[in-house]
């Protein structure tokens, strides 16, 4: 018994130690800088390869975001994980991750590339890490209330099946017949590792991060819950191995102006992750995670990573994304609205608070 | 001993349930859950309390049982 939690640790810092690692590769390879892996970026650049969105410069059907999905399939399966279950409110769950790509894209990353551009020395990250705390703490507190989206009922295999299908079927179009896709011709999404390495770092990094749970979001928020630093410990790796990766290649630059893919707006980067942590908390898991469960057969996570594609569209159709120029009038309305809805759904779905109103 | 099913739960329910069973039941509890993620979420909060874990399939499910 004892054992199986020493294997689980050793699991979560390989996994962690990964991450940190391909993160820089796959920059070095060609991925823009501080983003080796940012599944809000990546989810966003898939919207715009597909035409939901028509942001030129972000169009491009990452390999990494359907590697990550299939190699979590393949580990889940092989291990008899793979579970097809869902029904856990799922339009609820829908408008969160909505909300948490809206905060992600004000922020300019999710919590992983948070981490990434913290490791390259980009100090507009570091307040949007105590945005990301602030907003896990204020999720915790209305978990603390008895906030649950109700239980997930086991499914048909074949409804299990279909997100990684899906996948797959965009990896052959990506392959054989990427003309029907959107493609940047400059910008960050024209910045891409090649195709094969891109897919294998994927696959990797979605079998371990099945085997390991890792994820961002869990963290911070067990830590303050449980004080179980476990899947922290995943995230310090992240940050170690990047950060050392960096060192290495050169790419270590210190400061607040003229950081890569990111604008100096303090108080938007803290509510843009705000917001990013106080839905992920709501949702049980950071988007990273929500891929690996879409693959594990969770279709409560499938219609999560729906709501940031479309999240994505509405942030790039809208004109609420920011730029290096600094967060936008109408992204600002935005981050303001969401937390007024973050409200409203964390209240309605806090069985102790219901309670003792009636 | 207090049993709590904490079948179809998502991060982290199960733990957030099994402690609240063990502040009210604190000389043990058993817990039933339905994949391994929450298992070892589980065992690792019990281990950390101090309690004997003692872990039983059942079915599709299993059961923590947590001993002081």
């Amino acid at each position: 018994m004892k054992g199986s939690v020493v294997k689980n640790k050793i699991a979560i810092i390989v996994a962690g130690s990964v991450v940190g690692i391909f993160s820089v590769l796959l920059v070095f390879f060609g991925n823009p800088a501080n983003m080796g892996f940012c599944i809000a970026c990546f989810i966003r650049d898939i919207a715009g390869g597909m035409g939901l969105h028509r942001a030129e410069v972000v169009q491009y059907v990452r390999p990494e975001v359907l590697g990550l999905v299939l190699g979590s399939f393949i580990l889940a399966s092989k291990n008899k994980e793979f579970l097809s279950r869902g029904g856990s409110s799922p339009f609820t769950r829908l408008i969160l991750s909505i909300i948490v790509m809206i905060g992600a894209l004000v922020f300019l990353g999710c919590p992983l590339r948070m981490v990434l551009r913290i490791a390259g020395g980009d100090l507009n990250a570091v307040v949007g890490l105590v945005g990301f705390l602030s907003g896990i703490y204020v999720g915790i507190l209305f978990l603390n209330k008895g906030f649950n989206l109700k239980r997930s009922y086991t499914l048909t295999h074949m409804e299990g099946y279909l997100f990684p299908f899906v996948n797959l079927v965009l990896l052959v179009i990506l392959l054989a017949i990427p003309s029907i896709l959107f493609f940047s011709e400059s910008g960050p999404g024209a910045s891409k590792a090649p195709i094969w390495i891109s897919l294998m770092a994927g696959l990797i990094v979605g079998g371990l991060a099945q085997k390991s749970r890792l994820c961002t979001v869990g963290g911070a928020r067990d830590t303050i819950l449980f004080r179980d630093s476990h899947l922290l410990l995943g995230l310090a790796m992240i940050l170690v191995f990047s950060f050392l990766g960096n060192l290495a290649f050169g790419n270590f630059n210190l400061g607040f102006e003229g950081q890569p893919i990111a604008h100096t707006d303090g108080l938007w980067n803290f509510l843009g992750m705000s917001l990013v942590g106080w839905g992920s908390v709501l949702l049980g898991g950071c988007p990273m995670r929500q891929l690996i469960l879409s693959g594990e057969g969770n279709t409560d996570s499938v219609i999560s990573v729906i709501g940031l594609f479309i999240g994505a569209a509405i942030a790039h159709n809208f004109g609420l994304a920011s730029s290096a120029a600094g967060a936008t009038l109408p992204g600002q309305i935005a981050v303001i609205l969401s937390i007024v809805i973050l409200l409203i759904i964390s209240w309605g779905n806090s069985e102790f608070l219901r309670k003792s109103k009636s | 001993m207090k049993m709590i099913d904490t079948s179809g739960m998502s991060c982290p329910q199960p733990v957030l349930a099994t402690k609240k069973a063990m502040e009210e039941n604190p000389d043990g509890v058993s817990v039933m859950v339905d994949n391994t993620t929450a298992r070892e979420n589980v065992q690792r909060f019990m281990v950390k309390n101090g309690y004997q874990v003692t872990v039983e399939k059942v079915d599709e499910a299993f059961v923590l049982v947590a001993k002081k």
